[in-house]
């Protein structure tokens, strides 16, 4: 059963590659009254479980859910790879001919780069898969929105509560590539304002490394409370499971999961995952709201739940599609900026993510969440996996727009 | 503390016990490669898909069997090895009168079909596995904590090479095996099945990825890309080792994932790229391997 509907998405997946290879043929006028969205992002590769497929499906549920206001909306879909020279190459072709929209994007060389295509052909791009808070800081542009979470917020969150929970000397454990570099140092500054210190480091390289074994003994002969990992996907869910065979964990030292999604913590199972800290700001139990669209969601995602990063997708979709119906089809295909503007300028609200808006810079705001991974004995079943441990609201969860030298707010 | 350029020796000794443990995975899967190279001829870029395969059949077996770790260490290889010998029967067995270069891209191709296939049907994030309960728990040697799992996986991966080395170097049937690796068709006219026993060198080949697969499932994430990082680096150690060379590839393993332990204390950045900065000097000075014949 899962297999006929996974190869039915990958074939519409091809499809709609394909069908960004062709010339679009339908009837001018009917192509004049049709908005389109790309969703471009990782099919087949170490971040497909976390949006990939499922991001796909959230995107098609906005937009059924936002129904017909006088416009056709078409969803494509294509695999970047994780390498920015083919996610670029397609924004290209697509924005070329005829997509007003890509969405999703995960990993933060190729979010940059499509951001900046997005800016050069003055279309409009929500990025809701990377992570790097440059998106909203130096290499901030008027065509996009980041949508959800951020190296700063998640720092923030997951580093702040360590060290105010007495983990005061950190070692990092950090994927040698722009993500993980964004990552180490915008937690060590938390770690440093809040009294802490960085006792070391290690860069590993990414991402040929699957043994983490060598790295989670050096931190022992420097003494540190927290082992932080700035690394995401495989290479936390390995470092974490070597980190319980090696008893890191049992003598008291703190294992602080700086990104991490559900599906992670699902590959992990909770009995190696139990009791680790980690942030998203979308939890599919969180109040009615969120359990609503869960629901809804779940005949298209079969039994996966939404984690932060895919049902984004749903969230910046539906925002995207009400800003085109307030200003209308032919304003918003003659400037992409102009429909960024107007999505800064209504405010956002839909089941994933409550009321919230967008500022100036590009930032999507909505509170950030700490939770702490269930004991196996806690939960109820698959997916009932997280405890509620602190809120950041909305206004504070993020970078204070006046720091991030994003050139758009100076101006 | 004592210290060896700067490093503390615990460290140093902890992670020389890290390099080894590595090391025999390194060992268990180029020992694979060697064999099939050896008496095939063939380049088989499909080992690192069959040791996903080997860990993911564990994870079958338990998940929807319930069959635990102990019999899927036995069936596991034993159902990827006859998938090798379906796959040696049906498609490699075609290639053997035709260069190399066909056998590799055979072997590629069906890896990226494999790996596709388990990513479609079980995402990329992977399965848990865990140890199984006899051998959980850890012992503190006082420079390091060494988890009894890590110590099962050397003394197994040392057993079943050594094996593996007897059964080719000491029995009838590994002469052979031999004998039919220099000239197939006399051995042939002695009365022995040749393409029979190619058939299941290829399905034993195979079955030895799978074993190293099971023993990897509860250390490493059960995902379809876990043979894809592994195998590059067995290829160095095959080349290093010599091609063919069977006790060449299992010490080069293991002295390998030494050599690569230490680089993780040194200069981590550069772990993943030590083994082929030794690979292309051994190519320079020994094109042969260290253990080859030329």
């Amino acid at each position: 059963m899962t297999t006929t509907r996974r190869n039915v998405m990958a074939g519409a997946a091809a499809g709609g590659a394909a069908l960004g290879g062709l010339p679009w043929r339908s009837a001018r006028a009917q192509a004049a009254n049709t908005i389109r969205i790309g969703v471009l992002n990782d099919m087949s590769g170490p971040y497909r479980d976390i949006s990939g497929p499922y991001g796909l499906e959230c995107t098609r549920q906005a937009v059924q859910e936002f129904g017909n206001r006088g416009f056709n909306v078409e969803i494509i879909n294509a695999d970047h790879q994780n390498r920015p020279d083919v996610g670029v190459n397609i924004a290209r072709q697509w924005y070329d001919q005829g997509v007003d929209m890509i969405i999703d994007v995960p990993t933060s060389s190729v979010g940059l780069a499509v951001a900046n295509i997005a800016r050069e052909k003055n279309k409009v791009c929500v990025n809701t898969g990377s992570a790097t808070s440059d998106l909203t800081g130096p290499a901030c542009t008027p065509n996009t929105v980041h949508w959800m979470y951020d190296t700063y917020m998640l720092a923030k969150s997951t580093g702040g509560a360590m060290v105010r929970a007495g983990g005061d000397s950190w070692f990092f454990i950090t994927a040698d590539y722009a993500f993980g570099h964004a990552l180490e140092r915008d937690t060590a500054n938390f770690v440093r304002n809040a009294g802490g210190r960085v006792v070391g480091q290690v860069r590993y390289p990414f991402p040929a490394t699957s043994d983490f074994s060598s790295f989670l003994v050096q931190p022992q002969a420097s003494r540190a409370k927290v082992i932080g990992m700035a690394n995401a996907g495989a290479d936390t869910i390995n470092t974490v499971k070597q980190a319980a065979e090696f008893g890191i964990t049992r003598r008291g030292v703190k294992l602080a999961a700086l990104l991490m999604f559900l599906p992670d913590v699902h590959a992990l199972g909770l009995q190696t995952a139990q009791g680790l800290i980690l942030t998203e700001s979308f939890y599919w139990d969180l109040n009615d709201r969120t359990r609503a669209i869960s629901e809804r969601l779940r005949p298209r995602l079969r039994d996966v739940r939404p984690n932060m990063a895919s049902i984004a997708n749903y969230s910046g979709a539906l925002h995207y599609l009400k800003a085109i119906a307030d200003m209308g089809v032919a304003a918003s295909k003659a400037s992409g900026a102009e429909v960024v503007a107007r999505m800064k300028a209504i405010p956002c609200d839909d089941d994933a993510f409550g009321a919230g808006s967008i500022r100036a810079d590009g930032r999507k705001l909505c509170p950030s969440y700490l939770f702490e991974v269930k004991a196996p004995s806690e939960s109820r079943g698959p997916y009932d996996y997280y405890k509620l441990l602190q809120t950041t609201p909305a206004n504070e969860a993020f970078r204070p727009m006046n720091e991030g030298n994003c050139p758009l707010v100076r101006a | 503390m004592d210290e060896i350029f700067g490093i503390p020796t615990p460290l140093l000794f902890g992670q020389l016990l890290l390099g080894l443990i590595n090391g025999a995975f390194y060992a268990m899967l180029s020992l694979g490669l060697a064999v099939i190279f050896g008496l095939l001829n063939i380049i088989n870029f499909t080992h690192g898909a069959q040791f996903m395969m080997g860990a993911f059949v564990a994870w079958m077996l338990l998940n929807y069997l319930g069959i635990g770790y102990w019999w899927a260490l036995i069936l596991s290889p034993l159902l990827v090895g006859l998938t090798g010998v379906i796959l040696e029967r049906t498609m490699i067995c075609q290639l053997y009168k035709m260069d190399h270069l066909y056998g590799m891209l055979l072997t590629f191709g069906l890896s990226l079909i494999i790996e596709g296939v388990f990513r479609n049907e079980y995402g990329s994030s992977g399965m848990p596995y865990r140890i199984p309960a006899d051998l959980a728990g850890a012992w503190d040697l006082g420079f390091m904590f060494m988890p009894v799992y890590r110590g099962w996986v050397v003394v197994f991966a040392l057993f079943a090479c050594i094996s593996t080395w007897l059964v080719i170097e000491k029995t009838r049937l590994g002469a052979y095996l031999r004998a039919a690796t220099e000239n197939a068709p006399l051995v042939q006219a002695f009365g022995v099945n040749v393409p029979r026993m190619i058939t299941l060198t290829y399905g034993a080949g195979v079955a030895l990825a799978a074993l190293a697969g099971v023993l990897a499932a509860p250390i490493y994430s059960v995902n379809p890309q876990m043979g894809t990082n592994l195998i590059i680096v067995v290829f160095a150690v095959v080349v290093i080792g010599g091609m063919g060379s069977i006790l060449g590839s299992v010490l080069t393993g293991f002295g390998l994932g030494i050599i690569e332990g230490l680089t993780k204390v040194f200069y981590p950045e550069a772990s993943a790229t030590v083994i082929f900065i030794i690979m292309v000097i051994v190519l320079l000075a020994r094109p042969a391997g260290l253990f080859g014949r030329a």
